[in-house]
């Protein structure tokens, strides 16, 4: 089979919004793509797909327009807040069928997001937010493992910690565990600095078939492993509340796939929406066993340890749903490149991306190596 | 309006239940997502038992478990101690732009 690889890479800041066009944020995203990758031309590439859950229309191709480029292949690709990795594997199977060489893959959201609520799961009743969902997941966790509401404040406090060498983040502070304990109560056990943030921002990827890749970069980072499942769209199809059954499939796919286990893991980006999905994602990815997510939480806490969720994960860098995806693969593609500076993970070779939606109804998990 | 919604505006929750294997479909749809056959409306026993729950400032919710598997999220009234497995009534359910499940706490099903 061939390789497929990842050669540059954009992203924009992420802010708390303003009158920023989609188009716009899309095109900061791309300029730095073209500003890096060595010879690269419009011509080069052969597919655009963007991910959003803005309601634009024909938007990779008014991208590709504005980008001065006439792809074979152009089109979006949605999937609330997994919309990035998915456009990302749409466009791998691109690259590995041979229907295209290149693909330059584009996410962006506005903070004011239509995809920030799914309108449609009757399952849901009044209780659509997503600060829902994560309350039943940690009323669950909490009963069987005994996970407490300073275990959540460890996740928080990490990742916002992490964000301060983040250029690109949207928070830029750091929240002691008393702050994030004392922040709203939105439920019993979800307090406002438990949630990430909607935001604006973009990211984008080229990726490369490895007859080509090496004309844009000499540091290429290969995809090597993906694993994605759909188990529903309604949230209270997930039968087991202490763990992510999607997440679960999904891990177990690109381990497999990518020959590798949790061990050979040097860094992640795990999708850490809520503070309990970050301990229960390193549960169901196996970094940890079950029940044992907390405890490793704090350990990488207490010794600055940045293996998961180096750049802030979403609760300290933000979360614009189509961008978040890409954004993640974009801080996994530095760290193997080596070029993450003050959040490098040292002599990381095999990272992971492990994005999701819905309450996980549906994940993503990607495998790239050095 | 959906019939659906109607119908809950009218304190009936129905789900679609198949012709031909009598699966019950939920959420609500044209066919079956078993053997794509026909469906019919039917009203959804009112006994549930709770699956998990938290609450607010304001209220408890908890996901609640009826018949054949089939759950919502609603609110709990008149309850205190609640626990998982424990036995509900929906007592009201209504829809004013979002589907609404209010259920109290029963001694046994």
């Amino acid at each position: 089979m061939k390789k497929v690889g990842i050669a540059a890479a954009g992203l924009t800041k992420f802010t708390k919004g303003d009158n920023t066009s989609i188009e716009s944020l899309m095109g900061y995203a791309v300029k730095p793509i073209f500003d890096t990758a060595s010879n690269l031309e419009q011509r080069d590439i052969e597919a655009v797909l963007t991910s959003t859950n803005a309601n634009n229309k024909y938007l990779a191709n008014i991208m590709s327009e504005l980008c001065g480029i006439s792809p074979k292949i152009a089109h979006s690709v949605e999937s609330l807040c997994n919309s990035g990795t998915n456009c990302i594997v749409s466009a791998y199977a691109y690259i590995l069928s041979g229907l295209a060489k290149t693909a330059l893959v584009i996410g962006a959201e506005k903070t004011d997001s239509p995809g920030l609520v799914l309108e449609w799961d009757k399952s849901r009743g009044q209780y659509k937010h997503p600060i829902y969902w994560s309350s039943m997941f940690t009323s669950a966790h909490m009963r069987k493992y005994g996970t407490t509401l300073e275990n959540l404040a460890y996740v928080s406090a990490k990742n916002h910690r992490n964000a301060l060498d983040n250029p690109y983040a949207y928070f830029k502070r750091e929240f002691s565990l008393d702050e994030i304990m004392e922040s709203k109560n939105l439920t019993e056990n979800v307090r406002l600095l438990d949630c990430s943030m909607p935001c604006n921002g973009a990211g984008a990827v080229l990726l490369a078939s490895e007859d080509i890749i090496t004309k844009f970069t000499d540091m290429p980072i290969w995809i090597t492993g993906i694993g994605q499942k759909s188990i529903s769209a309604g949230f209270t199809k997930n039968n087991d509340l202490t763990s992510m059954s999607s997440s679960v499939y999904s891990a177990s796919n690109a381990y497999e796939m990518s020959d590798r286990s949790p061990t050979d893991v040097d860094v992640a980006e795990l999708h850490d929406a809520f503070s309990i999905c970050e301990i229960i994602e390193l549960e169901d990815l196996g970094f940890i066993k079950k029940g044992g997510g907390a405890d490793y939480v704090k350990q990488l806490f207490d010794t600055r340890d940045r293996k998961i969720n180096p750049r802030g994960g979403l609760i300290g860098t933000g979360h614009p749903l189509g961008a978040t995806g890409i954004a993640q693969t974009i801080e996994i593609f530095q760290q193997l490149q080596g070029t993450a500076g003050r959040r490098q993970v040292n002599n990381s070779k095999v990272g992971l991306v492990h994005n999701m939606s819905a309450a996980s109804t549906s994940s993503t998990v990607l495998i790239l190596e050095s | 309006m959906t019939r659906f919604e109607q119908e809950l505006k009218n304190n009936n929750f129905l789900c679609s239940q198949c012709t031909k294997c009598n699966k019950l479909v939920w959420p609500p749809n044209d066919f079956c997502n078993k053997c794509f056959s026909n469906v019919v409306w039917r009203p959804v026993s009112r006994f549930a038992k709770i699956v998990e729950f938290s609450s607010n400032d304001k209220e408890l919710f908890c996901i609640a478990e009826f018949e054949d598997g089939i759950r919502v999220m609603g609110k709990v009234e008149n309850a205190s101690g609640l626990k998982v497995g424990q036995s509900l009534l929906l007592t009201k359910c209504d829809y004013d732009e979002k589907e609404i499940f209010i259920f109290r706490p029963v001694s046994q099903v």
